[in-house]
């Protein structure tokens, strides 16, 4: 039988940095929610986490908790329990999966830092619809569950051009959210803290931008893999001095790298746009399916998603509202589609994945014709994988396996 | 014999297809066998099987290349192994060296290759995870009618009318066939109204250029599905000589170009 080639796993070392500053972000909200004078809030990925910050609220992320039970696999066996209360198979396996670890009462965090057995209890839940209606849904079943208040933005969608008048409607939406979060805190808004949080949250995008266009180079240091990975700390800890302190770190060693001529996959052939989702229960595999056939898949729309140039200390609540408009998610396709040519260009990339993930709509962009329209604008060929985020029902390894291959040999043809 | 020969194993879900070719390209042996469980044991008898027909044997054997589900699985083959899209692509350029797109209906998937006038692919796509439109449909169908799938054929011909299947999945249109049967409709209408649900599936995946062609075992066996096809496509459509093979031949074809290359 003909040898497949085995991929080296290339280990980034500053991961043993992002690894201790997750923990101490863990111990420190499971301490926050044990304590009586600290107060803890939930927030959506692109929520108002900046103003959460500066009145104190210790800031649980329930994605990053679900994309935790996809990577460690648990999802699929829990997002039945939420199935069975009501919540279809068909919605996002991020809500059913969580929901589904907090009817049994499991969590991967209790494997992970010994001490934790679940995420902290809310003492309010804070949404930003901008990236879907499911994450409204998901707060609104916890707020019922733990009795507390959910608010949040409803966001407008499907723009091209974030325009005064939406920036001012989300303005009025969070400045409306800062009564109740007074009240629940327990403590007036600092506007000096505000803007240092919002400050820190501006230059710690900046350096995850940086590191993420480090892939610009050929061959590019970083895999969309290994982003999905060291992303944490810009989700779960924007507006924080550690974070801004660890990607300078990682910027370090992603520079070096290419100084070395060191690429994430050896003998980079192929460059490769990854569109929609990871299906974080087949991180490794995907990583090590791609780079066994020399083909690096080294930026994406998900990664990226999490830079936020808007973000302003001089005008901090109009400033967010800016950023949160601006997220890849809520834009029409007249903007993915100028976005997307950009990063092709930028990153001179052969061909484009796209993730259809069944649970999750609004992250799928191959359902509106896109893949033809930049195929025939680019001339740089795509494929669309079926696959889900959390649900490995909805993921045929083999189906993936023989596409991806094929992909890639077309590719070759074209060298 | 002592020239050299060039085999290409296709190990499909449903099927496994050995074929023989020499340097010329021509087809010197060939054999299917249900894949069953024990892949290798079945790669083996088909090799035997195929070598024989060519007057061969293994030690005749230049190059091997596998494809299909189990490609990963063989161990007479000597080079790396292909995709089944990249073997269908390269048999059928081989029978047709034009610009087309290609159908391949086979017992568990479909693909729908569009190939440039060089035989180059400029997209491919498999059916989603789903049975529509594929041999699995057909195959429980006729479980469910209780009707070989050999006499299929026949049946639909004899329709008078046609009854149309609505929905994508096997287990739906399994239920709309026993209403209508429960309803008295002719077993003839419904068998068309099957095959004609199978073809349309497997159309609405693509667009379709000029030149169509057909391959897959679902096409060997059906030729009446062939028909629907030129039907709902408006024109004649292309089928290879052996059609059930085109994936082992462009497999084969791969191993007489690595062999080529040294």
């Amino acid at each position: 039988m003909a040898a497949e080639q085995q991929p080296q796993r290339k280990k980034i070392e500053a991961t043993g940095q992002m690894l201790k500053i997750m923990s101490d972000y863990f111990y420190d909200l499971n301490d926050a929610a044990d304590s009586t004078t600290r107060k803890v809030a939930w927030c959506t990925s692109v929520g108002p986490a900046e103003l959460l910050r500066a009145m104190g609220f210790a800031v649980h992320f329930p994605e990053n908790h679900a994309a935790m039970l996809g990577a460690t696999r648990m999802a699929t066996d829990l997002i039945p329990e939420a199935n069975t209360i009501g919540y279809s198979p068909d919605i996002c396996s991020y809500l059913t999966a969580d929901i589904g670890a907090y009817l049994k009462e499991v969590s991967p965090l209790a494997k992970a830092y010994p001490g934790i057995e679940a995420p902290p209890r809310p003492d309010v839940l804070v949404y930003n619809t901008n990236q879907c209606r499911d994450v409204q849904d998901w707060f609104s079943w916890y707020a019922k569950e733990f009795q507390v208040p959910c608010v949040g933005i409803t966001s407008p969608k499907n723009f091209t051009d974030v325009s005064d008048i939406l920036v001012d409607d989300v303005t009025r939406q969070i400045e409306a959210l800062i009564p109740t979060l007074e009240e629940i805190s327990g403590q007036k808004l600092d506007l000096l803290r505000l803007r240092e949080t919002v400050s820190l949250s501006r230059e710690c995008t900046e350096l995850w931008r940086q590191v993420l266009e480090t892939a610009a180079a050929a061959p590019a240091p970083l895999s969309f893999f290994d982003g999905t990975i060291h992303m944490g700390p810009a989700v779960v800890l924007r507006g924080t001095r550690q974070a801004v302190d660890y990607y300078r770190q990682l910027l370090g060693e992603l520079k070096q790298r290419i100084a070395d001529g060191v690429g994430a996959v050896d003998g980079e052939k192929h460059r490769i746009y990854w569109e929609g989702m990871p299906v974080w229960g087949r991180l490794r595999q995907h990583s090590e399916l791609f780079a066994g056939l020399q083909a690096s898949v080294l930026v994406s729309t998900y990664c990226s998603s999490w830079i936020f140039p808007d973000f302003d200390a001089n005008q901090p609540i109009r400033s967010m509202a800016k950023a949160y408009l601006s997220l890849f998610i809520v834009r029409s396709d007249e903007y993915k589609e100028k976005y997307i040519k950009g990063m092709l260009e930028k990153f001179q990339i052969d061909g484009i994945i796209y993730h259809d993930a069944k649970t999750c709509p609004c992250n799928s962009n191959s359902r509106y014709g896109m893949p033809q329209r930049l195929e025939q604008q680019t001339g740089i060929p795509s494929l669309v994988i079926s696959g889900d985020l959390n649900d490995l029902r909805c993921v045929s390894d083999e189906q993936t396996r023989t596409n991806v291959e094929a992909f890639i040999e077309q590719l070759e043809e074209r060298k | 014999m002592t020239q050299p020969v060039y085999v290409g194993l296709d190990m499909g879900a449903s099927r496994t297809k050995v074929v023989v070719i020499d340097r010329h390209g021509a087809l010197l042996g060939h054999a299917v066998k249900k894949s069953g469980i024990d892949f290798a044991a079945t790669a083996a008898h088909c090799l035997d099987t195929s070598l024989e027909l060519a007057s061969a044997d293994r030690s005749d054997i230049a190059a091997a290349v596998a494809t299909g589900y189990g490609r990963n699985n063989v161990a007479f083959v000597t080079e790396n192994s292909k995709t089944e899209i990249g073997c269908h692509a390269k048999g059928c350029y081989h029978s047709f060296p034009a610009a087309v797109t290609i159908i391949d209906i086979g017992g568990q998937d479909n693909k729908v290759i569009k190939l440039d006038a060089e035989g180059r692919r400029d997209s491919f796509k498999m059916n989603r995870k789903c049975a529509a439109g594929t041999g699995a449909f057909l195959e429980e169908m006729s479980s469910r009618l209780d009707i070989p799938l050999n006499e299929m054929n026949n049946l639909a011909r004899q329709a008078t009318e046609m009854i149309k299947l609505g929905s994508y999945c096997t287990v739906f249109s399994a239920t709309e066939v026993l209403e209508n049967i429960r309803h008295g409709k002719p077993v003839a209408d419904i068998i068309k109204g099957i095959f004609y649900s199978m073809i349309q599936r497997v159309l609405e995946m693509d667009s379709l250029t000029e030149k169509v062609v057909l391959s897959g075992g679902v096409v060997a066996h059906n030729p009446y599905l062939v028909e629907m096809a030129e039907e709902l496509i408006g024109r004649p459509v292309l089928i290879p000589q052996f059609p059930q093979f085109t994936g082992a031949l462009g497999a084969a074809l791969y191993a007489r170009e690595a062999a080529e290359k040294g």
